[in-house]
């Protein structure tokens, strides 16, 4: 017992191990956190391919100019499962499978909440997924991610792509609100003892605020394609214009789930970004509060903001004009954090690893997002800009630049902890070159494409201008993007068995996912240490080293109660 | 970089900045993007830079210990003022520039007339604040736009007003409202030199404006998905001196007479034969 307090790793006090359940039906039913965020991860990179499959394909049709590679309706087709597949499909339960597997860990719990409900939302997910999918072999939607009604209606579009569609945000959006609540009540309820609101790691801020995104936004969408489902096989005219029904209606539902939506795809990027900093700068995160309290605000000023994708509506000025302050009011938290990375990194000593490289370059190319958005607040600006290539650029920048970024950043950092191997640093610097430069060379040319008249979602466009040389560069620009994902894929494949040995906690990190073993074992801890300060680990080892250069180590007595125990936070 | 923009070839013209030229209302859109643009180019260098030199001066090296802070909070109340005051400036300069970009411009004193059909005043939702102008009804159907010449017929209901597909004839000087709406699913107007866009919503009616001062054609096409045809939905706004413009109403006027004459010929003819305009039109 008394060894057990001076070691990071605890050994296992009980007198029979039973060995880990392995084989199908041990994932097929297991209600393990973990395991349930390795089926999110895998299945959701499997999407991710996917989605950037289809991207290529719209990029290889528009590197000429008045192409015929791909017919008017797939290229409607392609746009429409893309931006589906890469928000619904990607990004949300992307970091789901990161939040299940990381937020009991971070905060030292056994498992979530409601373990059998967390088995259920990945299930639903796929289901919504999968008939989402298969409507491919039929007639998948092409009305846009948007689902713009009454394009979407079935006097337009009668095929059942859009019900397709209209499942998929059932069933994911299920998934996401039980997840939602299930991550609250974990963080809420189930934190380590000691773990205050202020010592919370900032990655399960961003979850919280994720959470608290989706349970208000989930229900307005779920409510909105109910009524265009209704609207196409049960006779009702919620936004049929020529039956008294309002099509702004859907633009203002949909919308007021979109934009906050847009914070969900984002806010854990930043949180594993403000993580990530600390850890390889080996210094204190700057700011934490104000970082914490900028991620609520933003999730807070993200609700009111929606009706800036509605600029060009005939909605009265004065409307529009609160949504363009709300836009604005959005860009001061957002600059907050910047600033406080920035603030992180200053008079630190920064070790160039590659969860480092990705946290800096999402950094980086989301400030271009950042700013790009600015313009697309100012309401006339936009009456220019909105619904053309700049729109494109701007959201990729986000999107890409942000939360693509931020999720690499999530796996080059927590690959050691979720297989116990290490990534190797070479491939993972030359996927991040690719990437970077890729993400570059494909979306910031599209500003320009914008500004030269190329309206978005066109299966062609005249050779008028630079269009074509525009188009050529931003096609280049997505085959040197896809390479460095591809790059990732060989790294983690290599690695799953043949990487070097990670052991706890390789890179001297704050949180308390490292004081367990990689991988942790089922119950995760067997002693959960008690937390003083945001960065546990960082007192435990400072602890291990007093004690093992002290000469003579007093040994620790029994580990009693926590509060009264100074060596269990050890 | 202002030296930088006026100065780049016309080649380049849109790399930087969104089209102007054409009507008052893109120039001055055009002017509070580049302003925009100088203060966003300020920040970025400012970010980035002091990225990419922190990185580069604060890297891991033999000897170096991380300060170890953890925050400052006068630096941290002073860049959230600081973004803070950028973004008020830039909304101050939105609020004066929206209401001249919003509200059309007075027709010219070469434009056309309100003897000749112009209209002196009138309850559309957007209008200059004095003198003659048109306004015209855009009608966005998949995929082709139609436009009316409003008040231009004889009837009261406007049924015969003189209307054309794809190209929009204006005359110079004058400010043209449009009115634009959509028979059945959402487009969107934008001839980038003549401003910003507009949703053509079914169920709704938009407004905006434009007023070209020389002769001269802009093209543009929808920006909102409406289909299959999207990309095929394009159009242009030619602009002639109001006497030529005239004369062109005048030609089209009777074309389109001469068209339903004949059509009503060749109906009253096809009816005779088949004997459907017994039971068609008892």
């Amino acid at each position: 017992m008394a060894t057990t307090t001076l070691t990071p790793v605890p050994q296992i006090l009980v007198d029979r191990v039973e060995r880990e359940p392995r084989g199908l039906m041990s994932w097929l039913t297991t209600t393990d956190h973990k395991r349930i965020g390795i089926l999110y991860m895998v299945a959701t990179f499997i999407f991710f391919v996917l989605g950037g499959v289809e991207a290529l394909m719209m990029r290889l049709q528009l590197g000429v100019a008045n192409n015929n590679l791909i017919a008017p309706e797939v290229y409607n087709q392609l746009f429409t499962m893309h931006g589906t597949t890469m928000i619904f499909l990607f990004v949300v339960p992307m970091f789901a499978g990161f939040a299940n597997y990381f937020v009991p860990l971070m905060i030292g719990a056994r498992d979530v909440a409601f373990p059998r409900l967390n088995a259920l939302t990945f299930w639903l997910f796929l289901a919504g997924g999968i008939v989402f999918y298969v409507s491919i072999f039929w007639s998948p939607p092409e009305a846009g991610w948007i689902a713009t009604v009454p394009l979407s209606e079935s006097s337009f579009l009668p095929s059942g792509g859009v019900d397709a569609w209209i499942y998929l945000i059932h069933l994911t959006g299920v998934a996401s609100l039980l997840g939602a609540f299930n991550f609250f009540v974990t963080v809420v309820n189930m934190r380590a003892p000691g773990m205050t609101w202020s010592r919370l790691p900032l990655f399960v801020w961003s979850i919280l605020a994720y959470s608290l995104i989706l349970i208000v936004a989930i229900p307005v969408i779920a409510g909105a394609v109910t009524m265009l489902l209704l609207d196409r096989h049960f006779g009702t005219h919620f936004y049929d214009p020529t039956q008294g029904g309002s099509v702004l209606l859907w633009q203002n539902l949909f919308w007021f789930f979109g934009h906050p939506e847009v914070y969900v795809l984002i806010l854990p990027a930043f949180g594993i970004v403000s993580e990530v900093l600390p850890v390889f700068a080996r210094k204190p995160i700057f700011g934490y509060k104000a970082i914490a309290a900028s991620t609520i605000l933003i999730a807070f000023l993200g609700l009111l903001t929606w009706l800036h994708h509605m600029f060009t509506t005939p909605t009265p000025l004065v409307v529009l004009i609160f949504a363009m302050i709300a836009s604005f009011l959005i860009a001061v938290p957002t600059g907050v954090k910047i600033f406080n990375w920035l603030g992180t990194l200053w008079q630190g000593s920064i070790e160039f690893r590659t969860p480092l490289l990705f946290a800096v370059g999402m950094i980086s190319l989301f400030t271009i997002g950042g700013i790009s958005g600015i313009f697309l607040a100012i309401i006339p600006v936009d009456w220019q800009l909105s619904d053309t290539y700049f729109v494109v650029a701007h959201l990729h920048f986000v999107f890409v630049g942000g939360s693509v970024f931020g999720i690499f950043t999530c796996i080059y950092y927590w690959f050691p902890k979720i297989t116990g191997r290490m990534l190797s640093e070479a491939l993972g610097k030359l996927s991040f070159g690719l990437m970077f430069v890729g993400t570059l060379v494909t979306f910031l040319i599209q500003h320009s494409l914008g500004l030269d008249g190329m309206p978005r979602r066109v299966y062609e466009y005249d050779n008028v201008g630079h269009l074509q040389l525009y188009n050529q560069i931003s096609t280049v620009g997505s085959f040197i993007l896809a390479a460095g994902v591809l790059v990732t894929v060989i790294n983690v494949m290599r690695s799953l068995n043949g990487g070097v040995i990670a052991g706890p906690d390789p890179w001297k990190g704050n949180t308390l996912e490292w004081f367990t073993t990689s991988p942790p074992p089922e119950n995760n801890f067997d002693v959960i240490p008690r937390v003083r300060s945001l960065e546990p680990m960082k007192d435990i080892r400072r602890e291990i080293e007093r004690r093992s250069t002290t000469p003579a180590p007093v040994p620790a007595t029994a580990v009693g109660e926590p509060a009264a125990s100074p060596t269990v936070s050890v | 970089m202002v030296a930088v923009l006026a100065f780049a070839p016309d080649a380049f013209a849109n790399f930087l900045t969104p089209p102007s030229g054409g009507s008052p209302n893109a120039g001055r859109i055009s002017n509070l993007y580049t302003v925009t643009l100088i203060i966003a180019a300020v920040v970025f260098v400012g970010v980035e830079g002091t990225l990419i030199y922190t990185l580069v001066r604060f890297r891991k090296r033999k000897g170096r210990v991380a300060v170890q802070i953890h925050g400052n909070t006068r630096l941290e109340i002073g860049w959230t003022v600081g973004a803070a005051v950028v973004l008020i400036a830039l909304a101050t300069l939105t609020f004066a520039e929206l209401h001249s970009i919003r509200t059309p411009d007075v027709s010219g004193p070469s434009g056309l007339s309100a003897s000749s059909g112009a209209q002196l005043e009138s309850t559309d939702a957007i209008h200059p604040p004095k003198g003659p102008y048109l306004t015209i009804q855009v009608n966005g159907q998949q995929y082709i736009w139609r436009f009316t010449y409003l008040g231009f017929g004889k009837l009261a209901d406007q049924l015969d007003d003189p209307y054309t597909y794809r190209t929009l004839y204006v005359p110079t000087n004058t400010t043209i409202v449009l009115k634009v709406v959509s028979q059945d699913v959402v487009h969107e107007w934008w001839i980038p030199n003549l401003g910003g866009k507009v949703q053509a919503v079914p169920g709704y009616v938009n407004w905006t404006w434009f007023k070209i001062s020389k002769p001269s054609s802009y093209s543009g096409q929808c920006t909102f998905i409406c289909g299959r045809g999207h990309a095929t939905m394009k159009a242009t706004v030619t602009a002639l001196p109001p006497k030529q413009w005239l004369a062109w109403l005048h030609t089209l006027e009777t074309n389109l007479k001469l068209a339903k004459q004949g059509g009503a010929a060749g109906r009253a003819t096809l009816g005779k034969r088949t004997g459907a305009a017994a039971v068609e039109n008892p």
